[in-house]
């Protein structure tokens, strides 16, 4: 089972941007090690010259005019937004 | 009466609606009634009577008018993931409260096109990360069937749990579901209903909430095969709106209904013959090739040599993109944000609102994910794992090439699981749940699931049919012959 200490597994969460408390660290770690440990199996399989997938379906994505061809509704675009002023998303201040 | 009414499918529904046997309002209102009275098996999370009433009358008037697609006036649930205008779409996610989207997905905006009646929004696992529904932020969703006159609560089976025991309990005629490694067919394995994931492309992706995109496929719920073929028709197509939509014509798929397989063959992965596979998998898995042998098809064993690299695949590629497209929920755009402190920062509302919003399995994935992601890991895990997905389908190509049409394969490991048995195991117990259908979605194959038996205390159990690339007719005709040869009519007694 692959180690993961709890301080990798802080950095993770910071990472994701998603708040732990230290106390919960050292379980989370221990299921990253549980997880990764089951993923440990892809090191066995030869992949000398294989390409990595890209597209599941071989296809080409389809081109278009660049133009605006959506928009100009900011009431529905703010409608969900838990806190929105004067036609914008508000958000708690980020430049000092 | 209107007990019988909700227990039609939607294919007889079609005609009696058409015939004027049977108005969509009186369907409606026959549904309505059922899923007020069905609160304990928690299928829907958010119902509509108002929008289905006006949606059946709006029906009613084209069913006279003599203009009336096949899905016109039928009551149908549609799961938590597809963005409903209007209508709470939360993808059974607390970060997602009270999200009412301004837009409608494709999926579902082809089926209202067509006269479809909404009941409401089904439960589901929290963003479809879970195998049985009790991931959900609304609370679980309950399996109709029980183990004979046991009275503990089974799981439906997850992703679209709230689909399966939606359709299995006759709340609606047929529902919407979503498959990213297995959440359309191993619900319907565990409730005894028919469940199809298409090929990769053949449904819209735009406005369903995203997991992960390489993988995810809308498709059809239902109450038999012909339904499945009816619904899928409804809801394939292309979309300039999704690039991955493929641009294919779309089938007639109830039209190649025929049951006939004469000449078809079907291969046997040897590497689905797991170690500790229950007997009675193993006896309905030998029984199924054999109704196909019977039916005049060829059966034989053939190697698809990876097989075991799909959930490690899987578990690899699932979490980086879901990593990514739920960096969207971060409090400022939709959905929940969290309560700030004196001081708080920017980061603090990201790192609070995720902490609060996405449930422990969300979270668990989200990290995964950034983890295989992270600079040193990326060719470790995230190249490797898209690598051996390369061989996967390479699998798949050769066996085809070989002259298989179609593979049989048990749809899960085991019948319908006790809900809160798996509470102590560790992750990956549960993620072993699809095991047989990771590697359709690695693929992006076709594949189904038609109720086939039972275990030995009644619980309905399903077979898998994996098909070719865009051949879902085919497909969809072998299960057809399975269907007709398995002869699954059982239904749950009623007890909610």
């Amino acid at each position: 089972m692959s180690e993961i200490d709890t301080e990798t597994a802080a950095r993770v969460a910071k990472l994701a941007r998603i708040r732990v408390a230290d106390d919960a660290l050292p379980a989370l770690a221990q299921e990253f090690g549980a997880i990764l440990g089951f993923i440990e199996q892809l090191q066995e399989v030869d992949v000398e010259g294989v390409e990595p997938m890209v597209s599941v379906t071989p296809m080409r994505l389809k081109r278009r005019e660049d133009e605006v061809t959506d928009g100009g509704m900011p009431e529905k675009v703010l409608s969900n937004a838990p806190d929105a002023r004067e036609g914008f998303f508000a958000v708690p201040k980020v430049v000092e | 009466m209107s007990a019988e009414l909700t227990k039609m499918t939607l294919a007889g529904a079609r005609d009696a609606l058409r015939r004027g046997e049977v108005t969509s309002a009186e369907l409606t209102e026959a549904c309505l009634t059922a899923i007020d009275g069905a609160d304990a098996l928690g299928a829907f999370a958010h119902k509509t009577p108002e929008k289905a009433r006006e949606m059946a009358a709006a029906a009613d008037k084209r069913l006279q008018s003599g203009d009336a697609p096949d899905l016109c006036g039928v009551p149908m649930g549609i799961k938590d993931l597809f963005c409903t205008q209007g209508v709470p779409s939360q993808a059974a996610s607390r970060i997602l409260e009270g999200f009412r989207p301004e837009y409608e997905s494709t999926v579902t905006s082809q089926l209202f096109g067509d006269g479809a009646v909404m009941l409401g929004k089904l439960n589901m696992d929290e963003f479809a990360m879970g195998s049985s529904n009790e991931t959900s932020a609304y609370g679980n969703a309950v399996n109709p069937w029980r183990r004979g006159n046991d009275e503990a609560e089974l799981t439906p089976g997850g992703s679209s749990g709230g689909s399966a025991a939606a359709v299995a309990a006759d709340l609606c005629l047929a529902a919407t579901g979503t498959d990213t490694g297995g959440s359309i067919r191993q619900p319907a394995a565990f409730t005894g209903i028919t469940g199809l994931k298409p090929t990769y492309g053949r449904c819209s992706r735009w406005g369903i909430i995203a997991f992960a995109s390489s993988l995810d496929q809308a498709g059809p719920m239902t109450k038999d095969v012909r339904d499945a073929a009816i619904l899928l028709k409804a809801m394939a197509g292309h979309d300039p709106k999704d690039s991955t939509s493929a641009d294919l014509e779309v089938p007639d798929f109830e039209a190649m209904l025929t049951g006939d397989v004469r000449g078809k063959t079907i291969g046997i992965p040897r590497e689905y013959r797991m170690e500790g596979m229950p007997k009675e998998i193993e006896d309905l898995w030998a029984e199924g090739r054999k109704m196909l042998e019977d039916a005049g098809a060829t059966v034989k064993d053939i190697s698809l040599p990876h097989t075991k690299y799909a959930l490690p695949t899987y578990y690899v590629i699932a979490p980086a993109e879901a990593s990514s497209n739920l960096a969207r929920y971060d409090g400022v755009r939709y959905g929940h944000r969290a309560k700030l402190s004196q001081g708080d920062g920017i980061v603090d509302m990201y790192e609070k609102t995720r902490a609060e919003g996405f449930g422990p399995e969300v979270q668990r994935r989200v990290m995964v994910g950034t983890y295989v992601l992270s600079a040193g890991f990326y060719d470790a895990y995230y190249n490797r794992a898209r690598k051996v997905r390369t061989l996967i389908k390479k699998d798949f190509e050769d066996v085809f090439a070989e002259g298989v049409d179609a593979i049989l394969t048990p749809a899960t490991p085991s019948a319908a699981f006790g809900l809160g048995e798996m509470a102590d195991a560790d992750p990956v117990q549960m993620y072993l749940n699809d095991v047989f259908t990771v590697t359709v979605n690695l693929a992006g194959l076709p594949g189904i699931s038609v109720p086939a038996g039972r275990d030995g205390s009644g619980l309905p159990l399903g077979l898998q049919l994996i098909g070719k690339p865009w051949e879902e007719g085919d497909l969809l005709n072998t299960a057809y012959a399975l269907e007709q040869a398995a002869g699954f009519v059982a239904k749950p007694s009623k007890w909610w």
